[in-house]
């Protein structure tokens, strides 16, 4: 044992002695060190990945002696002697593993967080079971999660791996042209694969300290004292900063600047941020935040969006409670009503559920040598975030840079601030870089969730299904801050009626202040808490009406010539028919096994029934709404023939980078190796947007596509002397500029371009098509996605336990860019939906988390994953990148209801309230069966 | 968390000697897997002393009529064991389902004991085993041991009746299997919210020649605050044969003397009461096919 010093503070250290991918290595460790901590730290293995400190996600699963274990509970001189695994230690020099190759090969690399975790856990497997059974391989990685694949294709790498024929055929979709819908890789792909890729985390300074928040811990108070001065003592401390201290602007926010950068007057939720301390450890500024002394005096809390609309609920903000009351109106609904043979009403209500991406917020700030300052962050909106940080500095947009990192997944839970003030002030505060990573549980208590949604619905038919009216009321929970609440709120009234053409709507949507946790942007965006209780209606409809469900949708679903509820005319790309038809055909030859019925026993199941639902749904591409929705994209050409391109646009494992080197790609005939992608560098990227509402292949792929071609006529004019040709004869294909039978290389026309003093970058601001704000009755979208799902469900008669088995779905995105990408925001999706549907509930009480810890937040492992089928309808859009339209949200929206409907149709028990809990279901369905039996 | 000393005895006396130099402020630790993922230990302990690295104590072996597991073996060694698997197929089914491989292949059955939750997979098992775990403590210059059943060391829901700064549990056994005897565990899991079982029950039965039950155990879990005995059940089971109403009738009865809790987000006792007599039919049905299995070949 022997001692260091630093700081002033002791640290014992112990030797541990022990092999690291075939490599001795001693190093000193504090006895209370865990591995994760010192392969990461200490040996510079940054591939390990750390995603909630209390062994529930296996992402920081290594092999110690074979067998994989969680490193970041797993204390590092356990390890003494021991043979360790990494990611690191996989590949062999450029020779990639077999489980490396597959899984880029499968689309199994999203957002690349959590691919080393299954990868060695995966290893672990075949090294036990060279020849594994699909049982096997969803036993081996119950306990290693990931959040963006739906793990369809990573049970199809492994089966790769293991050298069996584990590929699930990509759906059919329209011949390629040169690069455009064709199945690539990721470009970064290698990089995730062999822990190379650096997230926020992964990055160290010199002299960087460590950050933590005092966060209130008290859902509503108000603030009568803070004193940090023993904090501010403690030795090791850098600087501890209170409201005080922020110079600039108070409160930030994305719509309205209603969020305290650190709390002043008040404490509206748990996870307020109320104080910020930098310290030479984080153990230290862990202990300073115990020495800062809070005095609150509590207030009532308001926990729920109904009873924060009474006239005597206490007020989270001063101007009350309703942020914003959404009106959308058709026809009148009343004559509606009046003309139905048959009405429908019902209650719904969604739970507030967590993106749990699997990389906690995590942000660096430091100050330049010229004073400007710098933060590194993972954000889905670099640009907004320079702005509110500069705001809050009181500094001009300029003083500021935002360099995007990698992303451990997103959904729309990095689109507001979280550290990236935070880091910022102590970094000027301090005059040294500050890293501020979150720990799960306080990432769980802080970042805004899923509204949680009541509703109302009444829906009106003819006899033969004919929609005749819909009135729908919704009550949105936008916790303690606005966040994206209002647009969110807003998409979900928009899309409440569904799919469909009705002829009189009338939905009131009412946003509210609680004292939850902030609600905000989740793929869905409002409309998967609306599908759910609008395809449970329609079901509910057609049962009533003895019609076949699928049959009601095709009746009244949007077509080329419908006009939606708030009165946009839909004059192209609308394939929602074609959906319903490719489900309801795979979903009839299923029937034929079942006799046909959608309701069937198994033989040797005797305690389990199965069933079929069905869900249609759409969601739109785009901000829409009035919103001018444009992004930027620079392409620069370089001597050796290669591309950059670059924008701020997020890259949260969707695959945005693959899909803008494929359209540079196309556009200059270059093959896509040589198109490099750099996003998210508010110096060196312009402006793409908000990675949200499904825009960036459309709005951000638009602008590519532009800012290439315009390069391309640039190039050609120049190509054009060299070949002693038109310009506009000229062929960009294959890394060549061909006139005929003569060619230049692309190469030879950048160098000679350059050699004439042009400049090879440039770039093209494009802006989506003008878009109307609600109630005016003009275009409100660009364009809109649409899908269809059918899914299969099992219930144990006996437990009220539900799985989900299989989907079939059908999804019109315009056009498939990277058909290997699109499946894989489509199992995704629906994977995600299973969880909202089935096991996905953040629990609050009376504004206090209950889930505060991934232990108490289930979301689908490896064992939830379906047999996914899946069909693609490409019904273009003229404006969008090659007719493509956002592939991003509408997938992850249908599943619940479909399920949903399918425990109906199973069980006779309509679920009015998600997640469906198996409790609840066996008593209902106990409880209905003796009232049947009466 | 922190703390200044990480010790891995090679012998249990050196493991107690550990506990008892540092006069209450160190503290046994098997896999870790529960205690580290707890972030309430206030005051944090001096030093951890890990018990899964003496020499002696990392396997499971027969001895003497009992099948005995050291505190050092994990779920995954006790689910692989051809031991296990032979005389405890219970053991082998609850310890199959707790977490994942990770979790498993470090979390230890002795610490899942010491931790003494009343939901906790292994120790409802092994109580329907008739399990014993082995103490050992200093005092003065002597290692005392002592076997002692398993309901001895339960006090109340996370209460052990091992103080862990002071005493190791060194060892669990049970009874070898017994000719024409079998055993099974099953239960149900919530699908939201907290990852712990809402139900767990084991059973073992032994059958007369007659085919007619000799002995029985039923135990289950969280049905009172420790880890739950069915004697009133067990007594009707015995001498009976185990046809379809006798099961029926004993699942009625086993109703009769739980009292299953309503735990907010995560089941209420309606539901329990719903589920007990399903896991006893599969338990039970399990252990009999078993014996048959075992007794047809």
């Amino acid at each position: 044992m022997t001692q260091a010093t630093t700081n002033g503070k002791t640290t014992r250290t112990a030797p541990l002695t022990f092999t690291v991918n075939g490599r001795p290595v001693t190093v000193d460790v504090r006895p209370s060190a865990f591995l994760a901590e010192v392969l990461r730290e200490q040996l510079g293995l940054t591939g390990v990945k750390i995603g909630c400190n209390e062994a529930e996600c296996g992402i920081c699963t290594v092999l110690v002696d074979g067998a994989p274990v969680n490193s970041c509970i797993y204390p590092a001189l356990k390890a003494n002697g021991a043979r360790v695994e990494t990611i690191e230690g996989l590949a062999c020099g450029d020779r990639l593993h077999p489980l490396q190759q597959a899984f880029i090969e499968q689309g199994a690399v999203q957002c690349g967080f959590c691919t080393p975790g299954l990868i060695m856990t995966a290893k672990a497997l075949l090294d036990a079971n060279p020849n594994p059974s699909e049982d096997d391989i969803k036993h081996a990685l119950k306990d290693t999660y990931c959040r963006c694949t739906g793990y369809v294709s990573v049970i199809a790498a492994i089966k790769q791996a293991a050298g069996q024929n584990g590929h699930s055929a990509l759906p059919e979709t329209r011949p390629p042209l040169n690069v455009v819908g064709r199945p690539l890789p990721r470009p970064d792909a290698v990089a995730k694969v062999t822990g190379a890729a650096k997230y926020t985390d992964d990055y160290v300074f010199p002299g960087m300290l460590h950050a933590c928040t005092l966060r209130a811990g008290i859902p509503h108070a108000r603030i009568v004292r803070i004193d940090t001065s023993k904090a501010k003592a403690l030795p090791g401390v850098a600087a501890v900063l209170t409201h005080e201290d922020v110079p600039g602007a108070k409160n930030h926010g994305l719509v309205y600047a209603d969020w305290p950068v650190l709390c002043y007057d008040k404490v509206r939720y748990v996870g307020d941020a109320v104080a910020i301390v930098a310290a030479e450890t984080r153990e230290i500024a862990e202990q300073a935040l115990s020495l800062i002394e809070v005095e609150y005096e509590p207030l009532p809390v308001v926990d729920d969006p109904v009873t924060a609309l009474a006239p005597d609920a206490p007020k989270v903000h001063e101007q009350g409670n309703l942020l914003k009351h959404i009106h959308v109106e058709k026809g009148d609904v009343e004559r509606g009503l009046a003309e139905a043979d048959v009405i429908i009403e019902g209650e719904y209500e969604t739970a507030t559920t967590e993106h749990a991406f699997l990389e906690p917020e995590c942000a660096i700030g430091r100050v330049t040598d010229d004073g400007r300052v710098e933060v590194y962050v993972g954000s889905q909106i670099p640009y907004a975030d320079r702005k509110q940080i500069a705001a809050a500095l009181g500094v001009p947009e300029s003083q500021v840079r935002v360099i995007g990192t990698l992303i451990g997944g997103g959904f729309g839970g990095k689109e507001d601030i979280a550290g990236q003030i935070h880091v910022a002030l102590l970094a000027r505060a301090t005059g040294r870089p500050v890293k501020m990573l979150y720990r799960r549980s306080e990432s769980l208590i802080f970042h805004p969730k899923r509204h949680a949604v009541k509703f109302k619905v009444k829906v009106g038919a003819k006899r033969d299904g004919t929609f005749t009216a819909m009135r729908i009321e919704l009550w949105g929970d936008t916790g303690a801050y606005a966040s994206l609440g209002d647009k969110v709120m807003t998409r979900a009234a928009t899309h409440a009626s569904g799919p469909y053409e009705v002829p009189h709507v009338k939905i009131d949507c009412y946003a509210a202040y609680t004292n939850n946790v902030p609600a905000g942007a989740f793929r869905g965006f409002g409309v998967t808490q609306s599908c759910f209780a609008i395809e449970s209606a329609i079901d509910e409809l057609a049962h009533k009406l003895n019609l076949d469900p699928i049959e009601v949708r095709r009746k009244n679903a949007l077509r080329v010539g419908s006009v939606t509820n708030t009165g946009a005319r839909i004059r192209e790309s609308c394939g929602l028919l074609a959906c319903i038809e490719k489900v309801a055909d795979a979903l009839n030859d299923d029937l034929a096994q079942a006799q046909g019925s959608w309701v069937f026993r198994r033989p040797d199941k005797p305690d389990h029934v199965y069933a079929w639902g069905f869900a249609a749904a759409y969601k739109n591409t785009g901000l829409g709404g009035g919103a001018n929705d444009c992004s930027t994209v620079e392409v620069e050409a370089f001597g050796n023939g290669s591309v950059e391109v670059r924008t701020s646009a997020a890259e949260i494992g969707q695959g945005l980078v693959g899909v803008l080197a494929s359209i540079a790609a196309e556009e200059l005939g270059l093959p896509y190796e040589r198109v490099h992608v750099l996003l998210s560098d508010t110096d060196l990227t312009p402006d793409g947007g908000p990675t949200t509402a499904s825009r960036q292949t459309y709005v951000t792929g638009n602008a590519a596509r532009l800012a290439s071609i315009k390069l391309r006529q640039q190039l050609a004019a120049v190509a054009a002397e060299m070949l002693d040709a038109p310009a506009d004869a000229l062929v960009f294909c294959d890394g060549q500029v061909r006139a005929g039978d003569r060619a230049v290389s692309f190469a030879e026309v950048v160098q000679q371009a350059h050699a004439e003093g042009q400049s090879t970058r440039l770039s093209h601001l494009y802006e989506a098509p003008k878009t109307q704000p609600l109630g005016t009755g003009g275009d409100m979208h660009v364009a809109f996605s649409y899908a269809a799902q059918a899914a299969l469900v099992e219930v144990n008669e006996r437990t009220g336990e539900v799985a989900c088995l299989k989907v079939i779905s059908a999804t019109d995105v315009g056009r498939a860019i990277n058909p290997l990408a699109l499946q894989g925001q489509i199992d995704g999706g629906i994977v995600m939906c299973i969880g909202n549907a089935l096991t996905e509930e953040f629990i609050q009480e009376k504004g206090i988390p209950y889930t505060d810890r991934l232990a108490r937040y289930k979301m689908p492992s490896i064992r939830h994953a379906p047999e996914i089928v899946s069909f693609i309808v490409e019904d273009e859009t003229a404006d969008g990148p090659y007719g493509a339209k956002g592939v991003g949200e509408i997938s992850s929206i249908p599943t619940t209801p479909a399920i949903t409907n399918a425990i109906y149709a199973a069980t006779g028990v309509r679920v009015r309230r998600l997640p469906v809990d198996q409790d609840w279901l066996l008593r209902t369905m106990k409880a209905q069966r003796s009232a049947n039996s009466e | 968390m922190s703390w200044n000393d990480y010790f891995m005895p090679k012998t249990l006396e050196e493991a107690v000697r550990l506990l008892a130099a540092h006069g209450g402020r160190a503290r046994v630790i098997g896999g870790g897997t529960d205690y580290f993922v707890d972030e309430a230990h206030q005051p944090a302990p001096e030093a951890l002393v890990d018990v899964t690295r003496i020499a002696d104590l990392r396997g499971i072996w027969e001895e003497e009529g009992y099948v005995v597991i050291g505190c050092g073996a994990s779920h995954a060694q006790i689910v692989a064991s051809p031991i296990v698997q032979a005389h405890g197929a219970a053991l082998v089914e609850a310890c199959g389902q707790i977490g994942g491989p990770q979790v498993r292949n470090v979390a230890t059955l002795a610490g899942n004991i010491a931790h003494a939750l009343p939901a906790a997979d292994g120790a409802i098992a092994l109580l329907a085993l008739d399990g014993e775990a082995l103490i050992a403590w200093a005092e003065g210059d002597a290692v005392i041991r002592e076997w002692r059943p398993l309901p001895q060391l339960f006090r109340g829901p996370g209460q052990s009746a091992i103080d862990s700064t002071r005493q190791v549990l060194a060892a669990l056994r049970f009874p070898v299997r017994a000719p024409s005897e079998g055993s099974a565990f099953a239960r149900v899991m919530r699908p939201q919210g907290v990852a712990l079982p809402i139900m767990g029950l084991a059973a073992r039965v032994r059958l007369r020649d007659d085919g007619a039950i000799a002995d029985v155990r039923v135990t289950l879990g969280p049905a009172a605050p420790t880890p739950f005995r069915a004697q009133a059940t067990e007594a009707y089971l015995r001498g009976r044969a185990p046809d379809a109403q006798t099961l029926r009738e004993a699942g009625e009865m086993l109703l009769g003397e739980v009292h299953p809790r309503t735990s907010p987000h995560r089941a209420t006792a309606a539901y329990r009461r719903e589920v007990i007599p399903v896991l006893f039919q599969e338990a039970m049905g399990r252990a009999l096919r078993r014996v048959a299995v075992l007794e047809g070949g």
